[in-house]
């Protein structure tokens, strides 16, 4: 039963962060690529680090909580870094695609 | 708005907590021993600390708070299958662009919270915040920001305005009352 809560999980995890990885080769430029990891990746990790909770969890004496943290940490850093990104994206002035709406608002 | 805690001893409240938790969690126990001294950490380290580092604004309500963190979790599982779609379907179909979200929150730690909520929830990733300025904290009456973000797919400029300002930003005035 827990295995296939684990096997479960897993997948689940697996197709999120291969979704966020498909987005970061498919789209047309830097500001559309930035979505994929910046949020397909947060469910993914954490059903990931759900999974190997539960794991641990069953396998090993008591319980294991520490992915709780990593997941935590995890939710804290990922809008930073793709702020950071796209901060410096705008800061070069990389092309954005034609149809981009707003491009204006860019200037100041 | 309120920067000074309430007791003397526990100067951020939040802090403590976190502190205490990341200690047990790190541990991976809840026995005596590592609770007594998750307690003395979480009381010791923001007191040592509090003198070089600049004051943040309180939470005032914690209630208010914790719902609004449920509403956020709740919206970023939603807003992940949303881009799956997104990212799956089409690519000829998206409309990208740059929204300028007015902002009524002066303060930089509610502004962060907000751009991190908005880059991690439906198909908009926060780009700047502007004008910018050296310390946010000490201007009060200074100029009327923005917030600049990008957004996947495009359909109602105003309608995503209105959604971040009601559904993020109203909460997060109310839970720091600034």
């Amino acid at each position: 039963m827990t295995e296939w809560i684990i096997s479960i999980l897993l997948l689940i995890g697996g197709s999120f962060v291969l979704v966020g990885s498909i987005g970061l080769v498919k789209m047309p430029d830097f500001f559309m690529r930035l979505h994929g990891p910046t949020k397909a990746t947060t469910l993914g990790m954490a059903s990931l680090l759900t999974a190997a909770m539960v794991f641990f969890s069953t396998t090993q004496a008591g319980l294991s909580v520490k992915e709780i943290l990593i997941s935590l940490f995890l939710v804290l850093t990922a809008p930073i870094s793709g702020y950071m990104m796209i901060k410096s994206a705008i800061h070069h002035k990389l092309e954005s695609i034609d149809r981009t709406k707003g491009k204006d608002n860019l200037e100041e | 708005m309120r920067l000074e805690a309430r007791f003397k001893w526990l100067p951020s409240p939040i802090l403590s907590l976190l502190l205490f938790l990341a200690w047990l969690l790190l541990n991976n126990s809840v026995s005596a021993g590592h609770i007594v001294l998750a307690i003395i950490l979480a009381i010791v380290i923001p007191l040592v600390t509090s003198p070089f580092r600049t004051k943040q604004p309180l939470i005032i309500k914690p209630g208010l708070a914790f719902r609004h963190l449920m509403l956020v979790l709740y919206d970023i599982i939603t807003a992940n299958f949303q881009v799956a779609m997104l990212i799956l379907g089409p690519t000829k179909n998206l409309t990208p662009g740059f929204v300028k979200v007015p902002l009524d929150l002066t303060h930089s730690m509610p502004i962060t919270i907000l751009a991190s909520t908005v880059s991690l929830t439906p198909g908009t990733v926060s780009a700047e915040v502007y004008p910018w300025e050296e310390n946010i904290t000490e201007n009060k009456g200074s100029k009327q920001k923005f917030l600049l973000i990008h957004v996947l797919n495009l359909k109602d400029e105003q309608a995503l305005i209105n959604t971040i300002k009601q559904r993020y930003e109203a909460p997060l005035k109310e839970i720091f009352q600034c």
